[in-house]
């Protein structure tokens, strides 16, 4: 018995040596303990899921099948196919009026996650410090610190819409900072920053020589006002690397295919890493992208309408059941504020899921400024969203309830 | 967008939607909304509040037939004339002049084959305008209106993902 327990402490050493410091630094992403407990309940109705209820649109699946009979099966060039990388130039001209060489500007990647990595390892030394607004993707610091770099997080607020702040961004900024890491519209918040707040951002970025990684992946997800592409800003062309895709947008989570454009030193030099790590994206999905371009207008439009509908729906549900909710404008997340209720995020959201069934994902988990709020993704049917309330309501009925009790 | 579109695109996915939650989905007050779908029903835009019913799964269901057309006009009067005397029989659910080689194309409705046919060759064929007919019974419907009949889609999604 004793013999057994020493081996397996033993074991359970020599595993933990056999992985890097740096990868031990890092934490197992909090969504983790939800996800295992979502799991273990039946009739749970999900909140928690940050990618679309809808199935990838017909046109789109029907070409990846079309793809398939034709034998498209093979690598393509690290770059993407050269079809797939002007049709995003030419989306970029029309959209935004910006010019972006297909040639030695734009990198197709296995989605935005594969990118920002590719984007860190090739910017930064080692202790070259990434600025990261929060609440944010629970990917982007992570990616700071298996490039090496150190991630300085600045909080936004409510009180500010949860837009970042150019004062915070420039409190942060030190000799070692090389990139300021953005994201709007913002999961986890819903926030947009419209083009004159962005400005500002950009101010700052050409005042101290730094990089601006601009993940923009739910731009078309804007339900009030008009996005701003970061590179669009003046002279940020050449000192921002915007990363965008279709995932969300298109409801292509699973196809994994997204795009990085940037100047020719960052983008070659992350197609050099793309080159040795993950060669190309994946064949199917180059193509799923193509038909997306040219013929995905009308269905993301529809998409995006009835995304807003959700929007109005529950927020408005949220601010009725007495958890303050701000309107974002945009991706497909609400993020009430459960503050004065006496407990944290994290215990609500745990107590949520097994009183009630319902999977939200606590604000936390996406930076500690997160804390007392909840992400709830409206990306589910209306009755979900509606059943969903429901059962909210009563759970904040019944803690409110013990308290005056 | 627009909210008479908005409007629309919500009632004609969902007819048994009632005031309150359309109000809810579009940020408007209640009134607002009722007076907005009062004015549509008012002015003809909103027709009927439709079901789409799978006649397959119900025992005595209905047969439908498509039948193309080809008309001779009389002078001054036109397609109008035809149709609208085609339009009036409760058999017919629909009546389209097309494009082709045919000039109206209809959906018949009835309870046999031969109901159907009988119904063709009595009523539609012997007006003085129908030059012929030609009958295409339906043996499945896979989609209607825009709902597909014969499969629904089911994917999973796992529960929690960032």
């Amino acid at each position: 018995m004793k013999q057994s327990t020493q081996s397996a402490s033993r074991l359970l050493h020599k595993r933990q040596m056999r992985v890097s410091d740096t990868v031990q630094s890092v934490p197992p992403s909090g969504i983790r303990r939800f996800f295992d407990l979502a799991n273990e309940l039946e009739g749970v109705i999900s909140l928690g899921v940050g990618e679309p209820d809808f199935v990838t649109p017909w046109h789109i699946r029907e070409s990846c099948i079309h793809a398939l009979e034709q034998g498209y099966t093979s690598y393509t060039s690290n770059q993407g196919l050269p079809e797939l990388r002007e049709e995003i130039a030419g989306t970029f001209m029309r959209n935004h009026s910006l010019h972006y060489d297909p040639n030695e500007e734009i990198l197709i990647t296995t989605g935005v996650s594969e990118g920002i990595d590719l984007a860190m390892r090739a910017i930064l030394n080692r202790g070259d410090e990434v600025i990261v607004s929060e609440p944010c993707y629970v990917s982007y610091v992570p990616t700071v610190i298996f490039a090496g770099g150190v991630p300085v997080t600045v909080a936004t607020g409510i009180e500010n819409d949860f837009k970042v702040t150019a004062e915070r961004i420039e409190d942060a900024v030190t000799e070692k900072t090389r990139a300021i890491m953005i994201n709007y519209p913002n999961n986890p918040t819903g926030a947009t920053m419209g083009k004159k707040d962005l400005e500002e951002i950009a101010d700052v970025a050409t005042k101290y020589d730094l990089i601006v990684i601009s993940d923009e992946i739910y731009d078309k997800l804007t339900y009030d006002g008009k996005h701003t592409c970061f590179s669009s800003l003046n002279g940020m062309i050449t000192n921002t690397v915007v990363f965008n895709g279709f995932s969300k947008s298109h409801a292509m989570t699973g196809l994994r295919v997204g795009y990085a454009l940037g100047s020719s030193d960052i983008i070659g030099a992350m197609t050099k890493i793309h080159q040795y790590t993950m060669l190309c994206a994946p064949i199917t999905s180059q193509m799923a992208a193509i038909d997306a371009l040219r013929n995905g207008r009308v269905e993301v439009e529809r998409m995006v309408r009835e995304y807003d509908r959700r929007r109005h729906l529950i927020i408005s549900g949220f601010n009725r059941i007495g958890l303050d909710c701000f309107w974002g404008k945009g991706a497909f997340y609400a993020f009430p504020s459960i503050a004065g209720l006496g407990m944290t995020a994290d215990e609500f959201a745990e107590r949520l899921m097994l009183e009630k069934r319902v999977a939200v994902v606590p604000g936390d988990v996406f930076g500690d400024c997160g804390s007392g709020f909840l992400r709830c993704s409206y990306a589910a049917s209306r009755d979900d969203i509606k059943e969903a309330l429901l059962r909210i309501g009563e759970f904040v009925e019944s803690i409110t309830g013990d308290g005056i009790a | 967008m627009d909210i008479v579109q908005n409007i629309l695109e919500i009632i004609e996915n969902d007819p048994k939607i009632d005031i309150s939650e359309i109000a809810a989905l579009t940020g408007r007050s209640d009134e607002e909304i009722r007076d907005c779908v009062c004015q549509l029903e008012g002015d003809g835009t909103i027709r009927k509040y439709k079901t789409i019913i799978d006649w397959d799964k119900v025992n005595n269901g209905f047969v439908y037939a498509i039948i193309e057309i080809k008309v001779s006009l009389e002078r001054e009067t036109g397609y109008n004339v035809v149709a609208d005397r085609i339009s009036k029989f409760p058999e017919v659910r629909s009546v389209r002049l097309m494009s082709g080689d045919h000039d109206l194309s209809l959906t018949i409705r009835g309870k046999s084959m031969k109901r159907v046919a009988f119904f063709v060759a009595e009523k539609i064929a012997t007006l003085p305008q129908v030059q012929s007919t030609a009958t295409h019974f339906v043996l499945k419907t896979y989609k209607e209106d825009g709902v597909i009949l014969h499969e629904t889609e089911h994917t999973e999604r796992l529960p929690i993902v960032a």
